[in-house]
């Protein structure tokens, strides 16, 4: 946890000291609310009456108990399949960059290897420049990935950043003695990787799970361009068809009791839409921010 | 060329370990063989999704067409990229691009600075930690979503934005449908999603300040403002310019998603910028334009790239910190 630790106060404070002191947790708190406020609106709203919603008595906290929205959202088709897609993407996504990411940083975390610098260079450039957005396309029209899973998650299968981070994590916890007495011992680096880098890693391994996972959840781009079968769609690509271009198919929903109730509930929905979108991420993130903070640390101060 | 440079070196790298003078190049490669094996599997990542993809870029010299494939098509020169530096769009696209990006990066660029500033004056271990963890939250959350908050919001008949104008009689106003919004919208919704998260970073430069330095400061009677200006300000200068030269290399690709999200037919005027052109060109046209869009889309790498080498030299010289 990236705590800033306290700067010593003077045994005795001045009375403009306190002054700043004062004006700097109120801003604080200003800052804070105003980052707070959207998620609390939007929140209330999908808990509130929707006639309340729409004509505005909603300000802070939910105006009439209703989880109607919340009922409706898990009958509408697409949302239920975009939501177990971008679940099996995320997890899927994750698991196969994590290890792609391990693969490459801890070789080159190795001092001594003939080429490191070179491959490294070979990574490091294509932060820098990239082919675009058209011959990305190509390769994966050539590949014959388009729509198919698979154009979901393997282009995004290695984030150089957090290969870099990845390969920081292990120059400052794997000693190389420690390379060399499991050498002696007739260690081979397969059998040193999985005995004993792996089980030191287990923060770096978190935190990569979790940025691949959250990246894989929040995207839609590469599904806009690479897929055209709706089934394989992630809950983002529906949430923008619902939220942002107001396409809201009724065939989607199985009854018409349902359909007329929805139509009253189709401006609420979206509120409960973000809603339930949001969630997933910010539920895993605490449990893993102690690592997740420490190696984004390792890596954006060593490396 | 590769080759020749490692066999150079390698003297040199290992005169800290006698142990391996005698050892040719050969023979290390073959000991790390287990080494290499891994290294393959990213590897042959790499070169199909980073490089292959530059190589397919020569399409922008070419006029692409699915028959005869990437290789097959007939060579052009430059005539893609000269047909968009002529065209009326070209003028347009480039400020746009600009404006919006430089506007971003001054928006983002203080709040996280003054938010980690204050968070390290506060001395409540409770409000700090509950100020980090609610001003976090945003980053997690999806551009799609982000741009779904703001259109909620802004709604001009239920939006609690119209709701709030209209108690004072003003409004309601169609924020999302109007050019002169976009680019406040856009900055700042970007403002709210990053701050906490980009604190982290001057926090940590703050945290490896010396108490000794605070606590001499106050022997000497400086106030509070004072040690914030000449110890904590001085602490986190190299972290913000690293920070600073890295937007700044990405000022041509940054933030295209939220852009294309946040636009439509009402708001071109401002919205529309190199990569949702390149975006509609390759794939919302009717007959798409392969070869046009990679030439513009190369056209912005290529600036990418400069700009990052101008900032870095920039900063290497002024600052005495750079990225390489």
């Amino acid at each position: 946890m990236a705590m800033a630790t306290a700067t010593p106060a003077p045994v005795q404070e001045t009375r403009s000291d306190r002054i700043v002191m004062i004006c700097n947790y109120t801003a604080l708190g200003l800052f804070t609310l105003a980052v707070l406020y959207p998620l609390i609106y939007v929140l209330s709203a999908s808990l509130s009456d929707p006639k309340n919603v729409v004509s505005g008595k909603v300000w802070l906290w939910p105006v009439g108990w209703s989880i109607e929205s919340f009922k409706a959202v898990f009958d509408y088709d697409s949302i239920v399949s975009g939501f177990s897609n971008s679940v099996l993407y995320a997890v899927g996504g994750s698991v196969l960059a994590t290890v792609l990411t391990l693969f490459a940083a801890y070789p080159l975390s190795r001092k001594g290897l003939p080429g490191k610098g070179l491959i490294m260079a070979l990574f490091v450039f294509t932060m820098m420049f990239s082919g675009g957005l058209i011959p990305s396309y190509l390769v994966a029209d050539q590949l014959g990935i388009l729509n198919t899973r698979w154009a979901i998650i393997l282009p995004a299968a290695l984030a150089v950043w957090n290969m870099i981070i990845t390969r920081t994590f292990f120059q400052s916890t794997i000693p190389e003695e420690l390379v060399e007495a499991a050498k002696v011992d007739g260690c081979t680096d397969f059998g040193f990787f999985w005995r004993i880098v792996l089980p030191l890693s287990k923060p770096i391994i978190a935190v990569n799970l979790l940025f691949y996972a959250v990246a894989q959840w929040n995207s839609w781009f590469s599904a806009l361009i690479y897929l055209t079968n709706e089934h394989l769609f992630p809950l983002q690509l529906v949430l923008r068809q619902i939220l942002l271009q107001n396409q809201f198919d009724p065939s989607q929903v199985r009854d018409t009791a349902e359909l007329i109730r929805m139509k009253e509930l189709q401006e609420q929905l979206k509120y409960s839409l973000i809603v339930i979108a949001t969630i997933p991420p910010l539920l895993v993130y605490p449990f893993v921010q102690k690592h997740f903070v420490k190696g984004a640390m390792v890596g954006s101060l060593k490396g | 060329m590769a080759t020749e440079t490692l066999v150079r070196r390698t003297p040199v790298r290992s005169g800290a370990r006698p142990a391996r003078n005698k050892v040719g190049l050969g023979t290390r490669m073959r000991r790390n063989w287990q080494l290499y094996a891994m290294l393959a599997i990213p590897l042959v990542w790499l070169a199909i999704f980073a490089y292959w993809p530059m190589y397919g870029a020569i399409i922008a010299f070419k006029d692409y067409n699915v028959i005869d494939g990437i290789l097959g098509s007939r060579w052009v020169g430059f005539k893609h990229f000269e047909r968009f530096v002529e065209s009326y769009q070209f003028g347009r696209l480039i400020k746009n691009t600009l404006v919006l990006q430089v506007y971003e990066l001054f928006a983002t660029f203080w709040p996280p600075i003054l938010l980690a500033l204050g968070l390290n004056m506060a001395r409540r271990k409770w409000y700090r930690r509950s100020v980090q963890l609610i001003t976090y939250a945003p980053h997690f959350i999806s551009t799609v979503v982000v741009v779904g908050i703001i259109v909620v919001l802004v709604d001009p008949n239920t939006g609690v934005l119209n709701q709030f104008l209209g108690i004072f009689g003003v409004g309601p106003i169609d924020v999302l449908n109007n050019p002169d919004y976009f680019r406040h919208l856009y900055v700042w919704s970007s403002s709210w999603q990053t701050m906490g998260f980009s604190a982290i970073i001057y926090l940590a430069a703050l945290t490896s300040v010396s108490p000794e330095l605070h606590e001499a400061a106050i022997v000497d009677g400086a106030s509070r403002l004072r040690r914030v200006w000449h110890i904590d300000l001085p602490a986190i200068r190299p972290v913000a310019v690293i920070l600073l030269i890295l937007n700044i290399g990405t000022i041509m690709t940054a933030g295209f998603e939220k852009v294309l999200l946040l636009q439509n037919t009402l708001n071109l005027q401002t919205s529309e910028v190199l990569d949702t052109y390149v975006y509609k060109l390759g794939f919302a046209s009717e007959v798409p334009q392969f070869s046009y869009a990679a030439a513009i889309g190369l056209f912005r790498s290529v600036i990418g790239l400069v700009l990052l080498v101008i900032a870095n030299t920039l900063a290497r010289k002024f600052a005495k910190s750079s990225l390489w």
